[in-house]
């Protein structure tokens, strides 16, 4: 399956999607002007992965900053990992960011994956 | 050109430290963030107080981007950030149509009405149902600037003389 790699901007996020390597993550900063148009092929990989999922899938999520419209699509993307079978979100945040770790949990508290909280 | 001596002025008496006035754009945006952010940085502002001003920033900008209703003489907004010795201050001020007021008054007014756990309640009310609308917004931008700044948001709309309303929102942050 094609790997997503994606650089990240001053307002996107790096996202580097690749099951062969079993390495999932978004990280850095999400204000994309248009969220959905930007988290869609994530959402796609995602669907196309969930076809045929390794056995276990460490989600990875190291956000700097994400916006409020990031934050409905990071949801989405949340609910599309719910359906696969193995998967643990790591959500790291750094160790001061009080408002990283609760959107953490806010989004641990709506979707049924279990979430491992990591600082850096 | 005294009033380049009294916008100077004004700036100074409000402790403005960053004006804009024009369109707003994703790229503006950009910039306006990345000029408050050197300045936070060299002031050598408290990181969680940055992240805090950040945020509301963003929010407060893409709101301007996304939402400005364009009346007939004027598609332009402004944007500024005050520091205070105790806090920072972002304001916005952007025109509205008239028919758009009443429902935007009593969505921050209803977001002023609730407390720390309330505003949670309808940040993840609104998260799960809502759908990002043709226009990009969640509609979860003034309750996340109610919940990062941890204070009432000020707000008020002056009659403009064609009859559509100028929206002024100030939000403040405390410095940590």
């Amino acid at each position: 399956m094609d790997i997503l790699n994606l650089e990240g901007t001053e307002d996107t996020p790096k996202i580097i999607l690749d099951k062969g390597n079993g390495i999932y993550e978004i990280s850095g900063r999400s204000l994309p002007e248009d969220s959905a148009e930007f988290y869609q092929p994530v959402l796609d990989w995602i669907s196309e992965y969930s076809g045929s999922p390794n056995p276990s899938t460490e989600f990875m999520f190291k956000l700097e900053y994400f916006n409020t419209a990031s934050s409905k699509l990071i949801l989405d993307v949340l609910s599309a990992l719910e359906d696969i079978d193995g998967v643990t979100i790591i959500w790291y945040f750094h160790e001061d960011d009080e408002d990283m770790e609760e959107a953490g949990e806010e989004f641990s508290e709506l979707v049924e994956i279990p979430f491992e909280f990591k600082t850096y | 050109m005294k009033y380049i001596f009294d916008l100077h002025q004004t700036m100074l008496d409000h402790h403005l430290i960053l004006v804009y006035e024009g369109e707003f754009t994703q790229e503006i945006t950009k910039s306006v963030l990345a000029m408050a952010e050197r300045n936070m940085d060299s002031s050598g502002e408290e990181s969680s107080t940055k992240r805090k001003v950040f945020n509301v920033m963003v929010e407060c900008l893409q709101n301007i981007v996304k939402h400005a209703d364009e009346v007939d003489h004027n598609h332009a907004a402004v944007f500024m950030i005050g520091k205070h010795e105790n806090e920072y201050i972002i304001i916005s001020g952007n025109p509205i149509r008239r028919e758009n007021v009443a429902s935007l008054k009593e969505k921050l007014e209803h977001i002023n009405s609730l407390d720390k756990d309330g505003l949670k309640g309808l940040y993840k009310d609104i998260i799960k149902s809502t759908e990002i609308s043709d226009k990009g917004g969640a509609g979860l931008g003034f309750v996340d600037m109610a919940r990062k700044s941890g204070q009432k948001l000020d707000f008020d709309f002056l009659e403009m003389e064609d009859g559509n309303s100028f929206f002024c929102l100030k939000s403040c942050i405390a410095r940590s």
